[in-house]
């Protein structure tokens, strides 16, 4: 599994573009901007060079006329696309449930962590250990121990279907890094800021409600949006359950024809939607950079 | 307390009050009685410990050792829901502490609504009449980050007050702001302290002292070492420290 996986969550969000123009075209306009006419010659030419000359590779390699038919095949392509596409309809349905789950659970795992006081000890040691755990374990080994661990269980009234157990694994993982998130958002918040909210009355829980969890959401929005990018991919690691999403159907198309069409197919349904959600992130990000320096001076 | 006669009841009396932060003692020993109507100014050398002592009235922070006594209630005791007692106290900042996020209206109306169940529109009445005293009526649906600095602690002074408090504690109000907007925040404090409100607050703003308060208190390394009316304490002091501190500040120019 090369796909990347909720690690991203954390990271800082790549360097800001204009929306919508792509990251691409945002830094060669930057960059023309420095440089002047001559400057753009050598830019277009050298671009043109690379990718010409790895096209070149490419299209010219021994193999490509018959990885052309293995991948490529625009038949192929039209008789795949169907169950492809249903598949990633279940894919972009596990994405919306999950990520809902998500945002909620992680913001309650993250609120529990930063209670204070004796008595939420207890409470605050099993928020860390739930966090260690998850982010401890590679996603797609959690996938299949709960996918086919948990139903093998057959506890009474608990649910059977890897379709659940995948989500609900996703969900979980997820969740883990998002409330680290939540937390460090929690944490720029100025300790002066919730002085103020109990001075005035409010207890501990308003004083989060209304004073702090606001202003820390609002801080890692970029964050959650990168988080959000990396789970809109992930959701077709519940494939290895043998759940029927796109890269599953793309799958099964294969070992029906031995044509890897299927494969692209899934792959241009994905970046359809994910390329769009990181240009979108990217944005905002960079609009919420522009809004802080604004208020800092 | 309307017990007329000579042993009412202080508002506020801190008996040999005591706070460390780690090993150092940063009060060592505060006794300090406020009468209600009272307007008691602390001054003092930067870490004196004059914000601290604040903080621990207000219970924001633990005190070490002695006790803090609300209308004759001691409220450093064990058992004391602390949320109780900073709902009848209320703090002003250095830095405002405005919420960001909230227009100057929310505020100013958070706590009246969450913390003492005030009607929405009951708030909302009380906070723009507030807010038209002290000159920030057209500031109601802006954001703090839209205000000067003089307006936002006005309106950090007026969300001080909808929750009508029996004490205010005002911890170097000014001192962050630029000196052109110092007179407007003083001149509502003046304004405070003429409406009878119970006041302590901790400045650096010696003539501002003498105008409004009833007594000085300077501190120095934790303990009250002089306490007495202003005309006494800022311009014959008993003790050589208050003397030494107050000549820098003429020599600053502050007084």
């Amino acid at each position: 599994m090369g796909a990347p996986g909720p690690e991203s969550v954390d990271v800082e969000v790549t360097p800001p573009s204009a929306w919508p123009g792509s990251g691409a075209l945002g830094a060669v306009r930057g960059w023309l901007a420095e440089e002047g006419a001559k400057g753009a010659l050598i830019a277009a030419a050298s671009t043109v060079a690379v990718f010409g000359l790895a096209l070149w590779a490419v299209l010219t390699s021994e193999n490509w006329q018959a990885v052309r038919a293995q991948f490529f095949n625009l038949e192929n392509f039209a008789e795949a696309w169907p169950e492809v596409l249903a598949g990633f309809w279940l894919d972009l349905r596990m994405f919306v449930i999950a990520q809902i789950a998500i945002l909620l659970f992680a913001l309650l795992v993250a609120v529990i962590r930063s209670l204070r006081g004796p008595a939420f000890v207890p409470l605050r040691l099993l928020a860390v250990l739930y966090i260690d755990l998850f982010r401890g374990v590679p996603l797609i080994l959690a996938i299949l121990l709960f996918g086919f661990g948990v139903p093998a269980l057959d506890l009474p009234g608990v649910p059977r279907s890897p379709l659940f157990w995948g989500v609900t694994t996703l969900v979980l993982s997820y969740s883990a890094y998002t409330a680290e998130v939540y937390r460090s958002g929690i944490d720029s918040v100025p300790e002066s800021q919730r002085s103020s909210a109990r001075s005035l009355g409010l207890t501990q829980w308003q004083s989060l409600r209304y004073a702090i969890l606001p202003q820390a959401v609002r801080n890692v929005v970029p964050a959650l949006l990168n988080g959000l990018v990396s789970l809109q991919k992930d959701v077709a690691l519940v494939s290895v359950l043998g759940v029927r999403e796109a890269v599953r159907a793309a799958e099964i198309y294969t070992s029906r024809t031995f044509n890897y069409t299927s494969f692209v197919a899934a792959t241009v349904l994905f970046l359809l939607i994910s390329v769009p959600a990181a240009r979108f992130a990217d944005w905002y990000s960079a609009r919420d950079r522009a809004r802080r320096s604004q208020m800092a001076t | 307390m309307s017990v007329a006669g000579t042993d009412v009841t202080p508002r506020l009396q801190l008996d040999g009050v005591h706070k460390l932060f780690g090993a150092k003692a940063v009060l060592q020993g505060i006794d300090l009685t406020v009468d209600e109507h009272e307007v008691v100014c602390l001054i003092g050398p930067s870490g004196c410990g004059k914000s601290t002592l604040l903080r621990c009235v207000d219970l924001l922070e633990r005190i070490d050792a002695g006790r803090i006594l609300l209308d004759g209630r001691d409220i450093t005791a064990r058992g004391v829901d602390g949320n109780a007692v900073r709902k009848r106290m209320a703090i002003v900042f250095q830095s405002f502490n405005l919420f960001p996020h909230l227009s100057v209206i929310d505020n100013v109306t958070l706590a009246p609504r969450k913390a003492h169940g005030v009607r929405r529109a009951d708030a909302e009445a009380t906070a723009r009449d507030l807010l038209s005293r002290f000159g920030l009526a057209d500031k109601a649906d802006e954001y703090p980050e839209r205000l000067s600095g003089g307006q936002q602690q006005r309106a950090a002074i007026v969300r001080a007050l909808t929750i009508d408090p029996d004490l205010l504690l005002l911890d170097e109000v000014t001192s962050a702001l630029d000196p052109e907007l110092v007179a407007e925040v003083l001149a509502a404090i003046r304004e405070l302290a003429g409406s009878g409100m119970t006041m302590v607050l901790a400045t650096h703003e010696m003539g501002f002292a003498r105008d409004v308060a009833d007594r000085v208190c300077f501190l120095h390394e934790g303990r009250v070492l002089e306490s007495g009316p202003p005309r006494q304490v800022l311009t014959d002091p008993l003790e050589e420290r208050t003397r030494q501190f107050l000549s820098r500040i003429i020599e600053a120019g502050r007084l």
